[in-house]
């Protein structure tokens, strides 16, 4: 939902007053308390539970192990496989999300009869549960019971394909459905972005003879940049840290297919209680998101070069 | 030049078409199968339109699990936690939206971050944290997590709307001698309140369709959530009864989209205004 106008703020306080009025603690303190309890304060017990070799049902207390966790990390195979489809499965989704929703924009942005309905259609996988767009998805896919299918028969292009399951289809096929459930907000995002942009710089722009590519490039992209970079860079990392989605649609199956780093570590967790090594994987996927988010920043601050 | 506009229109209405089935055809899919009777869903040609529609899917999804009081259990995890959230984060945000200090930028940074975080990182020690206060398996813990968890965007949503509210009211306030929780308490919150009703709409959805948490957190069939009893409907070996799981799943959607169609305006609305400042 927030998206990248979190870093510009206006600096529009009340004219006259200090910033140093106790009243405003007062009015702070209920949400401050809870922040700092159950959020900030799990965060940091967190990073520290990675250090230790805490677990269920221990009966010894927990130690501290140091960097011992990191190190089992490095060398744990099936952890570098998920983290590996958790990337693919990040861009997977993200990439093509962004050119369809760039797509959909565009065209709403047009005069076309039809655009209400697609408005009203985009709120659907939005305000869907990820479980009821899983199960969904997966009434789709059904190998006999699913339209995909017999879509395909009727066409001729073969039958009885089981998407989920088969380990050459299984990734892509959740790619699809995650691309399905993201686009509206996309959309929504740069939709808002296209209809700040002056409709006069495009006329002015279309009067000098620019095409319609020429007057994208100059007008268009300048002026939805700032969004499409913050849309794209949150994507990436919300879909970098997906997990109810693809557990509905494969628990991380075929054989490891579709494990996503969040399904690997859920699973280290709390089925196998393994606390300390769990919160090492989630401390390893602090930091890629981390650079993704410095990476972002630079593309910022170099484009505000620019302008 | 008009043979070319004609023709880039009928290239735009077509794509605008394919899009329009490409979001649509999984939902109508989810409608078909809820209808279907057992013998059309065996059947090796799946149909659209059920050639013999039901109910039967929808008494048999009572039937199978407790989704009545699996509902009923959202519907009090999400209200308390949509509730006790916008009334704290109502005053958070207008402090940050007003002033500059230390406290209101800290916040900003967590409410930007925090969207980045991987749950798995929180979920374990907010795990053992409740475990100790004997708050696993129990909706109470469930709401605390779910207070902090909508308080990003709901602080996010709320600046905005307090930064909507002209400044020049507050001054007077201030001028005839208002303490700063006077001024907040009786100018601005009354005319934040379609903000404050918008915000709390949309944290109870995200409460009403979370399930990592709550797939965590709560144990026994008798406690658990909408999302969770869903996932039970697909059984350990992925093997489920589709009629009953697609009629579920629907009945599940209706009550955020319902809300969702309320108040998509004021969303789309918060995030043109914030596209301006961006």
């Amino acid at each position: 939902m927030t998206l990248a106008t979190a870093t510009k703020r206006s600096a529009r306080g009340v004219p006259g007053q200090r910033p140093t009025d106790h009243g405003a603690w007062f009015l702070v303190l209920p949400a401050l308390i809870p922040i700092l309890v159950l959020s900030v304060g799990p965060l940091l017990y967190g990073i520290a539970l990675a250090f230790t070799d805490s677990q269920s049902g221990r009966t010894q207390p927990t130690q501290w192990v140091g960097a011992l966790n990191f190190q089992d990390l490095l060398h744990d195979t099936l952890f570098w496989d998920s983290f590996r489809i958790g990337l693919l499965w990040a861009f997977g989704v993200t990439v093509p999300q962004f050119f369809l929703a760039l797509g959909l924009a565009l065209l709403l942005n047009q005069p076309l009869r039809m655009r209400w309905l697609a408005r009203a259609l985009a709120i659907i996988p939005w305000a869907m549960p990820e479980v009821v767009v899983g199960i969904m998805w997966r009434l789709v896919y059904h190998p006999d019971a699913g339209v995909l299918n017999e879509t395909l028969s009727h066409l001729g292009l073969g039958e009885g394909k089981d998407w989920l399951t088969g380990t050459a289809t299984a990734l892509f096929a959740v790619i699809v459905v995650g691309v399905w459930a993201g686009m509206p907000q996309t959309t929504v995002a740069l939709l808002a972005g296209l209809q700040n942009t002056p409709r006069e710089l495009h006329e002015a722009a279309a009067m000098d003879g620019a095409g319609a590519w020429r007057r994208f490039t100059t007008v268009t992209w300048p002026a939805i940049k700032p969004i499409a970079l913050a849309i794209t860079a949150l994507n990436f990392i919300w879909n970098f840290n997906s997990f109810a989605l693809v557990y509905v649609l494969t628990q991380g199956g075929p054989g490891g297919r579709t494990r996503l780093p969040m399904l690997f570590a859920y699973e280290e967790a709390f089925r196998y209680g393994q606390f300390g090594y769990a919160a090492a994987m989630g401390c390893v996927m602090v930091a890629v998101i981390s650079v993704i988010l410095a990476c972002y920043l630079v593309g910022r601050l170099k484009g505000g070069d620019e302008s | 030049m008009t043979r070319t506009k004609k023709s880039t229109r009928a290239a735009q209405y077509a794509a605008l078409a394919a899009y329009l089935v490409f979001l649509a055809f999984p939902f109508l899919w989810l409608i078909s199968t809820a209808f279907k009777p057992a013998r059309e869903l065996g059947s090796l040609h799946p149909t659209w339109i059920p050639e013999d529609p039901t109910l039967d899917n929808f008494r048999q999804a009572f039937d199978e699990q407790p989704l009545l009081r699996a509902a009923g259990n959202s519907l009090i995890a999400a209200l308390s936690a949509s509730l006790i959230a916008v009334v704290i984060a109502t005053p958070m945000a207008y402090v940050m939206a007003r002033h500059r200090n230390r406290v209101s930028k800290a916040a900003t940074g967590w409410v930007v971050i925090s969207q980045a975080f991987p749950f798995v990182l929180i979920i374990i020690p907010l795990f053992l944290i409740l475990k100790n206060l004997h708050l696993i398996n129990s909706l109470l813990g469930l709401i605390m997590v779910y207070v902090v968890w909508s308080l990003p965007f709901a602080l996010w949503m709320l600046v905005g709307y307090v930064r909507a509210v002209p400044a020049e009211l507050e001054e007077a306030a201030a001028v005839d001698g208002a303490s700063k929780v006077r001024t907040f308490v009786s100018v601005v919150a009354p005319l934040l309140a379609p903000g404050i009703v918008a915000t709390a709409m949309f944290a109870f959805i995200t409460a009403w369709n979370e399930f990592f948490f709550a797939l965590v957190l709560l144990k026994t069939p008798e406690k658990q959530t909408l999302p969770v009893i869903l996932n039970r409907f697909i059984g350990t070996e992925g093997v489920a009864d589709l009629g009953p799981l697609a009629a579920a799943a629907f009945l599940a959607t209706i009550p955020s989209l319902v809300i969702f169609a309320i108040i998509q305006k004021r969303i789309t609305g918060g995030m043109l205004a914030g596209a301006v400042k961006a």
